[in-house]
């Protein structure tokens, strides 16, 4: 089991490299010369030149490479312009808004997703199929920012219901004492039940508008998997034993029909992070994604990189969570190298 | 049904597909409408998009004004109608990129194996390393803020999708009959590969196009609704509903939503037509 853990890790690698050196790449594709870039408008011959060597932009390409890795290892993602803060700090400091806003997200989509698509594969061509096939084509079909402006318009301005749709919390109230950084977890740290609620009123908006979108590949595949899983031997051989039917459904089909629904996480969070940094710039929400946005309005690549790489790396990794999970709930895989 | 010739079932199978299922028909009607206003947009729109009229600024949905006017007074309606061009003519283009760097980079990859295949499997598993909206904005930022540059970072996001599929329908016909023949007739690798195996590959790829296609829609509006590629006031639907944003708040839905409702009308149509496309090229992946 370490072994087979430590496989999967080691098999990460190679996207990590990758995600390394496309960055690396685009970095050094800015738009005209970088050091014409950096050095502003009004400088001379001699200034670019000087800034170029500074940059060490005037070496070989592997050679930049190779500085660029070292720099990276010590965390040295580049100055922000607009700010005159270090790249990584900026992001690092955003980064659990982030977090928060797609791990609540992702839970709050499987949850739906997971009975729809279950309920979906028992009452096989009945109306809740009907439904769950309705939902999930268009929820392919909608554009994350428009689904977001359209949950603020219902919910804040017609019913009322919503809080004020800007940022993490409402300025009525303090955060709560940074621990994880996530305002969830941490204002339940503090036991204040109304700052939990409140937080967690600020975040069900964005999040929900993000979970409409991946619904339909997590409630399709669900369906799919568990209707193979119920036509199944020993499903029949569970049921003939007198089993009771939902112990049969759960304990049994669910459990075997998850494993191709975690496969397909991966391409879930490729879209959850992507939409993150549009649901941010729709909900002022004060994450990595609205920063990228912020320093592009402003030509300032740097954070737009750092940001780009952050991804890349966040990606990865939850990929090999999701590698490593399945390790955890299907004791039969085994390695292939 | 009764076998009467090549063409004729075709035909028929056509009018069954689009029979058997009623939103194949709306979906076959939406797509007509959205060609019309690509192609005739601007003689369509019933007011000028870029005509600004401060004496009747965000009017609701009217009579005179389907979709209600901007902060500006410009006709919304006009504006989508007007986009469409721009938007289409975007995903459009990010398309045949794809598919013409995917398709034969894919299918030389699946029929020749060996290192081809591990060059170009790992150049797909690099790009997917990213989550691909990112990588979008950051190819987008690091080239310049061009439309160009949208259709090409739209095209490198769905590089690896045209990949796979042309190297896995490749690989499976390498050793077919009709290949082997080929091969015995005294046809070079290549020449079996462009004129006897690529052609195979079309129908796959033809789905893969249509459904790739309200994905292309939505990626190029998401880019332009965070400021990248469209400048405005040139109407497109991603910037349409970002400029609309602010007026959610204090209750002007229809400046943001009607264009939005456009865009989800859009990439629906071409969602639904992938896959009445799959069922009428390939009856067994039917669900």
């Amino acid at each position: 089991m370490m072994r087979l853990a430590l496989w999967r890790i080691v098999g990460a690698l190679p996207n990590l490299l990758g995600v390394v050196v496309i960055t690396f790449l685009l970095t050094r594709a800015l738009p005209g010369d970088p050091a014409a870039f950096f050095a502003g408008q009004a400088a001379s011959n001699e200034a670019i030149e000087q800034i170029r060597a500074q940059l060490g932009l005037d070496r070989p390409l592997p050679e930049q490479f190779v500085t660029y890795v070292v720099d990276l290892l010590m965390g040295d993602l580049g100055q922000s312009l607009t700010t005159g803060q270090p790249v990584a700090a900026e992001i690092l400091s955003r980064l659990p808004a982030s977090v928060e806003l797609t791990l609540v997200a992702l839970a709050i989509a499987i949850s739906i997703a997971l009975p729809l698509g279950v309920l979906a594969a028992v009452h096989q061509g009945g109306w809740i199929d009907q439904f769950a096939r309705v939902i999930t084509t268009a929820g392919v079909s909608l554009p994350v920012f428009f689904t977001g402006l359209l949950l603020t318009w219902l919910f804040y301005f017609v019913l009322g219901w919503a809080p004020s749709p800007i940022g993490r919390l409402d300025p009525a109230f303090s955060p709560p004492p940074a621990v994880t950084g996530a305002y969830l977890i941490d204002a339940a740290l503090t036991g204040d039940g109304e700052l939990w609620v409140a937080c967690a009123k600020q975040i069900v908006l964005p999040a929900g508008a993000m979970a409409l979108a991946v619904l339909a590949p997590i409630a399709r595949m669900t369906r799919a998997s568990m209707l193979s899983v119920l036509s199944s031997d020993f499903v029949r051989t569970a049921r003939a034993l007198g089993l009771r039917g939902d112990t049969v459904l759960v304990r049994y089909a669910l459990r075997n029909a998850l494993l191709p629904v975690v496969t397909t996480l991966g391409m879930v969070f490729s879209f959850l992070l992507g939409s993150n940094v549009l649901i941010e710039k729709v909900f002022a929400w004060p994450g990595i994604g609205s920063f990228a946005i912020d320093s592009l309005t402003a030509s300032d690549y740097a954070p737009v990189q750092g940001f780009v790489l952050t991804m890349g790396v966040l990606y990865v990794l939850l990929n090999l969570a999701i590698d490593l999970l399945y390790l955890v709930i299907d004791p039969r895989v085994v390695l292939q190298p | 049904m009764p076998a009467s010739g090549a063409t004729p079932r075709r035909v028929s199978h056509l009018r069954y597909v689009l029979t058997e299922n009623p939103v194949t028909l709306v979906a076959v009607v939406m797509y007509c409408v959205l060609v019309l206003m690509a192609g005739f947009g601007p003689m369509i729109a019933p007011y000028d998009p870029l005509a600004t009229a401060p004496e009747r600024a965000l009017q609701p949905p009217s009579a005179a004004h389907w979709f209600g006017t901007d902060a500006l007074g410009r006709d919304i309606l006009s504006r989508c109608i007007v986009a469409a061009r721009l938007d289409l003519g975007l995903a459009v283009s990010a398309v045949a990129l794809s598919f013409a760097i995917g398709a034969p980079l894919g299918a030389a990859a699946g029929f020749f194996g060996g290192w081809a295949d591990r060059v170009v499997s790992r150049l797909a598993d690099t790009i997917m390393a990213f989550p691909l909206f990112v990588l979008a904005m950051g190819i987008v930022a690091a080239m310049g803020n061009t439309l160009a540059n949208i259709v090409i970072a739209t095209a490198i996001i769905n590089l690896p999708f045209y990949i796979r599929v042309a190297r896995a329908e490749a690989n499976v016909r390498r050793s077919a009959g009709f290949v082997e023949s080929a091969r015995l007739a005294g046809n070079s690798e290549w020449g079996v590969l462009v004129r006897h195996v690529f052609p195979n590959l079309l129908p796959p790829m033809a789905v893969q196009v249509s459904l790739n296609m309200g994905w292309a829609i939505l990626n190029a509006a998401g880019l332009s609704f965070i400021g990248l590629g469209v400048r405005p006031p040139t109407p497109e639907w991603g910037i349409l509903v970002a400029e609309g944003a602010q007026y959610i708040l204090s209750g002007e839905w229809w400046v943001a939503l009607l264009p939005g409702a456009v865009l989800m009308t859009a990439v629906f149509s071409f969602n639904l037509l992938g896959d009445a496309l799959r069922d009428l090229l390939d009856p067994r992946r039917r669900t």
